[in-house]
């Protein structure tokens, strides 16, 4: 059974469609590997070969990884919940309300969002100080270290921005604390804070401007940065390996 | 006579004849071309197999969680009623904390903004770049200074009462200490003793922050006063 299957997708990747959507046969040779990889817009920003060592575990938990797959995450789930939110008060706070009781799956739709949203913050902190522990921002990594600094800021903005969405108590007093702290800027505070909410107090104005930042601004802006981050990696010459590495410790 | 020459064009392929590649060449290693590289796998399947397991795991993780844990959602939101206490996202009770014993400007702007560009200059430091143990040369005369330097924030700390962060920095300053006058060669006192300052300043600095984000997220009620997570305050 297994064996058929095995020969029916083997065959599978002869044929013409395949190879029309491919642009190549089976990946069995090491060439028509490279191509696997160069050959295919989504995977061709990794290197065709990647060291041995860095494929250890320990070379990066996978934890940069990860983060990018809940950053996919997150616009796959959040695209879903755009479908039934509407950016004003109170409208919606009755949404998060019919998430929950009418809308089929709407409970599950919102709790991967948030886990996902949790777990990404989380995530890119332990990626960033493994990185550093490992020594992964020495030459020629320095300025995708910088990178990955402003990517940790986006992360954090988008985490904020979104949390003020569902527009109950916890969201509207957990942004009402964290903008009360910008007032705190010598000469500009109050200003920015004006401009960051729309007004003086967390509003509906306030609303729609974390909406736009948090669906489209600060989503694209992480988007491209991580695009630039990736291609780093693999133009600095692949993850930091240290010569520790040999004795397959640390 | 014709001699034969020989044309070159582009780069030989031999990195070892030809290297394209500024190294960095550390103390206490050869200046030869190190092929440290070591053996070399295909992306196509190996690096690739390898993600498509790890990002499965998670999201089975994920789904499981997310069938028992559902996402809070408290009443509409109304500006005249306050939350005692009103807490930010838990990636920001650190801060909060920080509010409790500094004034806004300090806890809120200064700090972190010194934090930001602490982090965002890392790389270009290029001090020690070879990640050498503190506790090498002129070790006693470092000691002294690093004493110093966390006495006199210990002393400023104790000023402002900020205990919850008195806490780590004892803690990471004794396993300084420790690692100075240990004689350890292997387990993790040995390792300690060969890490270089700034492993020691961001291993301060995460157990801070960490303190500081699990006694605002779990140890703070009503006034930010102390609280136990399993519900009697503390008098
Ligand atoms: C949205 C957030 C981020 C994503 C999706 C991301 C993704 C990645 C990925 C996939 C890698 C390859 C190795 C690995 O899997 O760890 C990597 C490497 C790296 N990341 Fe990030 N990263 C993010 C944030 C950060 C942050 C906050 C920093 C540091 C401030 C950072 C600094 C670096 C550096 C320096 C490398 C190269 C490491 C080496 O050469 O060993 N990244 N990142």
């Amino acid at each position: 059974m297994a064996t058929t299957f095995h020969a029916a997708l083997e065959n599978l990747r002869t044929t013409r469609v395949w190879k029309s959507i491919f642009r190549r046969g089976p990946a069995i040779t090491n060439r028509t590997r490279s191509v696997a990889v160069f050959g295919n817009l989504f995977l061709h920003w990794l290197p065709v070969k990647v060291r041995e060592k860095s494929l250890r575990v320990r070379a990066a938990y996978y934890l940069g990884s990860l983060s990018f797959l809940l950053f996919l995450l997150l616009v796959i789930t959040g695209v879903l919940l755009m479908f039934y939110y509407h950016p004003a008060a109170p409208n919606a706070y009755r949404d998060m309300k019919d998430l929950r009781f009418v809308v089929s799956n709407g409970v599950f739709l919102r709790n991967m969002h948030r886990i996902a949203a949790h777990l990404m913050v989380l995530l890119v902190f332990c990626h960033m100080f493994h990185v550093f522990y490992r020594g992964g921002y020495k030459p020629p990594h320095e300025f995708n270290w910088v990178i990955g600094v402003v990517l940790l800021l986006i992360t954090l903005f988008l985490s904020y921005t979104g949390y003020l969405l569902p527009w109950d108590q916890l969201a509207f007093w957990a942004v009402t604390v964290g903008t009360n702290i910008v007032s705190a800027m010598p000469v500009i505070g109050s200003k920015v804070r004006f401009v960051a909410l729309g007004g003086n107090i967390v509003g509906e104005n306030a609303l729609l401007r974390f909406y736009v930042l948090h669906v489209v601004i600060l989503p694209l802006l992480a988007f491209l940065l991580i695009g630039v981050h990736f291609w780093r990696v693999q133009k600095d010459g692949g993850l930091t390996v240290r010569s520790k590495d040999d004795d397959g410790k640390n | 006579m014709m001699e034969k020459t020989k044309i070159e064009s582009g780069f030989s392929s031999d990195a070892k004849k030809e290297p394209r590649r500024i190294v960095f060449i550390t103390r206490n290693t050869s200046a030869k071309v190190k092929d440290d590289r070591g053996p070399e796998l295909m992306t196509y399947p190996h690096l690739l197999v390898r993600e498509a397991i790890v990002f499965e795991v998670l999201i089975i993780a994920m789904v499981v969680l997310a069938l028992f844990w559902d996402a809070p959602l408290e009443q509409l939101a109304n500006p005249l009623l306050t939350p005692n206490p009103a807490k930010a996202p838990w990636y920001f009770l650190g801060l909060q904390e920080l509010l409790h014993y500094f004034p806004p400007f300090v806890a809120g702007i200064l700090i972190p903004t010194l934090v930001l560009v602490a982090l965002i200059m890392i790389p270009y430091f290029h001090v020690n770049v070879e990640g050498k143990p503190l506790w090498g040369e002129k070790a006693s005369k470092r000691l002294a200074v690093v004493a110093a330097v966390t006495l006199g924030l210990l002393i400023l700390l104790a000023v402002v009462d900020a205990w919850t962060i008195i806490l780590p920095t004892v803690f990471v300053a004794a396993l300084l200490v420790a690692s100075y006058f240990s004689k350890a060669t292997s387990g993790w006192m040995g390792s300690l003793r060969l890490k270089p300052l700034s492993w020691w300043v961001m291993t301060w600095f995460i157990a801070t922050a960490l303190c500081l984000t699990v006694v605002g997220t779990f140890f703070r009620g009503p006034g930010w006063s102390w609280v136990w997570p399993w519900g009697t305050h503390a008098v």
